[in-house]
């Protein structure tokens, strides 16, 4: 690799607060001065900006380019887009930086999923041929999962039970599950549906080391997808969040953490199975999905969750995950370091 | 702060969509009750099937007839179906991988409770009482004790075979226009037209979304604007719009509110639509019980001076 690229600053909303009073460009607007400030650098300074959202998840048509009323884009700003979440943003943006087509860019997504129901709406973006037409909602596939997990023996409900107490920082035998939403997930399975946004500040070199005390450096980063037909696929592994993680060298030295993009408790199973994690490793100290995932920021999130331990010198090494599509489909892997201390 | 307005959204359309050959014989089969698979390059026999393997991308197009019986894989009890949904009594959804196949295919599965359903348990498919050519043609699986059906060799050659689909889509919001808008719709309904300021730039923006597009920053300081304004620029309509009670031509135009550093559009009326000009003075005219301004007529002032409104274009 010949330009070292780092996340100097994230930042995001408070996910636990709903946003029904605001519009998608004011819940989004706080997000980008915070992360701005903390760099000091303007919207002129940046050399390129990526944002990633999606349509249906509020019904708003273009809703992308009301957002960029958010960012400053006049004089006109080098500016992309992706309908996917906000980590493969910053996919696109590293490759930019990676040419030595820019030396800073802003990484910023956003997802109102309140004002429609989020369960539905995802069903869109399945097959349209065989599967759509059967309305299958997000929860449905999740449980298809869970219960094949469960059936070859890697959890059952207690376990599943405890990764959602973690997640949400409550003791596993306090913390009530709830009723079954799709059979065998109940509603601590599950993500809360909230509204959210997040931004990070990408820069290269020492660029990166002005803008930053600590900068957490991209190491690896990958992406890759498997079949989108399920009943092809083998539910209870993910090949391709352990290819990415390969192409990504997650595996050349262990992680002290890892951020997982796991929106449902039984995820992070297949997760921590795919990416070798053991006890030792601290994973998603965030709360990850469970706590908070506002659809199309959530795997931003965990890029800047990972980078953000690193800034302030709670981690050397750290993994971050993110996910698109019904049970896993898609997956991106980055590895993210600190220089020594 | 004024309530927050919200309003129901529906977005619907029917997506047509055209099949390729293996997806056409596929569905098309389905209408005839018989259910095909592909063969790939190494000998599996993939349902439903797929125009490309999805491992080595290769064409394939070796059709198979397999077994309306098969094997659930997985399962998950859904006691609430949604909108949609194959059933409207609780069912399971399930993967079942039917016989002569190596993959499963996503349907409902027709059972009395969960404590019915196991992976594992055998199914046969319920075909629908009226069929077209769809997914949905299977009208949903349901428990089956009996031997594996045996298929009878059907190559996939058919009479008439579908080549496409009408897949309907409907999507309901609550649509609620975020802080800045509702302030201008609560003004609007005193018949007021309110902007927000810039605090960087000072330009004002009407309606106001909130945000200076240009500084990148939150505008908060309303301004009242208008009611008189200038029409900066113009377009002639010829086409009648549907469900729109307006004769054609009229005129649609951009118009810059006194006070305003952004035009906004409206139809021009009491006023020859070929009389309409660049720089013409003009007013809203309310009606009753709507919200927003029926139109904008001339005021009767002289024409504004191009200087005036030439950077409002
Ligand atoms: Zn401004």
């Amino acid at each position: 690799m010949t330009r070292e690229i780092a996340v100097v600053a994230f930042a995001r909303t408070d996910h636990r607060r709903g946003a029904d009073e605001l519009s998608e460009v004011e819940m989004l607007m706080p997000v980008l001065h915070e992360v701005l400030d903390r760099t000091g650098l303007k919207t002129a300074d940046i050399g390129f900006t990526c944002s990633g959202s999606c349509d249906y998840l509020a019904g708003r048509a273009f809703s992308f380019t009301l957002a960029l009323d958010g960012v400053g884009a006049w004089p006109p700003i080098s500016e992309s887009h992706v309908e996917m979440d906000g980590a493969w943003a910053l996919y696109e943006a590293w490759t930019k930086l990676l040419a030595g087509d820019a030396d800073t860019a802003l990484v910023y997504s956003y997802g109102k999923s309140t004002p429609g129901s989020v369960r539905d709406v995802l069903t869109r973006q399945l097959d349209p041929y065989y599967v759509a037409p059967l309305w299958p909602d997000s929860v449905a596939l999740a449980a298809l999962q869970a219960q094949a997990l469960i059936d070859a023996g890697d959890t059952d409900e207690p376990a599943l039970a405890a990764v959602a107490a973690r997640s949400r920082g409550s003791r596993a035998d306090a913390a009530p599950q709830g009723d079954y939403v799709v059979r065998p997930l109940r509603t601590g399975d599950c993500p809360p549906v909230v509204d959210g946004a997040a931004a990070v500040v990408l820069a290269a070199g020492d660029r990166a080391r002005e803008l930053c005390e600590r900068p957490a450096w991209i190491r690896g980063i990958d992406h890759r997808i498997e079949a989108h037909a399920l009943g092809v696929r083998d539910l209870t592994d993910s090949p391709s969040t352990r290819l990415a993680a390969e192409r990504a060298g997650a595996f050349r030295r262990p992680v002290d953490t890892a951020e997982l993009h796991a929106p449902f408790s039984s995820q992070e199973v297949v997760l921590r199975k795919a990416l070798r994690l053991d006890d030792g490793v601290r994973v998603n100290p965030s709360g990850g999905a469970l706590a908070a995932n506002p659809v199309m920021a959530a795997g931003l999130v965990r890029i800047g969750e990972a980078a953000a331990g690193i800034h302030r010198g709670r981690s050397d090494r750290a993994l971050a995950h993110a996910t698109s599509g019904p049970c896993l489909q898609q997956n991106l892997v980055a590895v993210l370091e600190g220089d020594p201390r | 702060m004024p309530e927050v307005l919200e309003a129901p959204l529906v977005v619907e359309f029917p997506f047509t969509r055209s099949l390729g050959p293996v997806q056409s014989a596929f569905l098309t089969g389905l209408r005839e009750r018989v259910v095909l698979g592909v063969r790939t390059g190494d000998g599996r026999i993939l349902v439903p099937p797929v125009e490309y393997d999805p491992v080595t991308a290769e064409e394939i197009r070796d059709l198979v007839e397999v077994a309306p019986t098969g094997t659930v894989t997985t399962w998950a009890w859904n006691h609430a179906p949604r909108r949609g949904q194959p059933l409207d009594t609780p069912f399971a959804w399930a993967l079942v991988r039917l016989d002569g196949a190596d993959t499963a295919l996503l349907h409902a599965l027709d059972a009395p409770g969960p404590d019915a359903v196991r992976t594992g348990m055998r199914v046969r498919v319920r075909w629908a009482g009226e069929r077209t050519g769809a997914v949905t043609d299977i009208a949903c699986f349901e428990p089956y004790d009996g031997d594996p059906a045996q298929p009878s060799g059907h190559t996939g050659d058919f009479e008439n075979p579908v080549t496409g689909i009408v897949a309907p889509a409907r999507l309901d919001y609550t649509y609620s226009p975020g802080r800045a808008q509702t302030d201008y719709l609560h003004a609007l309904s005193d018949r007021r037209m309110v902007g927000e300021r810039c605090p960087s730039c000072r330009k004002v923006y009407v309606p106001p979304r909130g945000a200076c597009p240009t500084c990148g920053v939150a505008t908060s300081e309303q301004v009242d604007v208008g009611p008189r304004g200038t029409v900066t620029t113009f377009c002639i309509v010829n086409i009648k719009a549907r469900n729109l009670d307006i004769e054609v031509p009229y005129v649609y135009a951009h118009i810059a509110l006194d006070g305003a550093d952004l035009a906004l559009h409206g139809r021009i009326g009491g006023i020859p639509y070929d009389q309409v000009r660049m720089g013409l003075r003009v007013e809203p005219v309310w009606t009753e019980g709507a919200r927003h301004p029926d139109h904008y007529r001339p005021t009767g002032e002289p024409d504004a001076d191009y200087e005036t409104y030439k950077e409002l274009l």
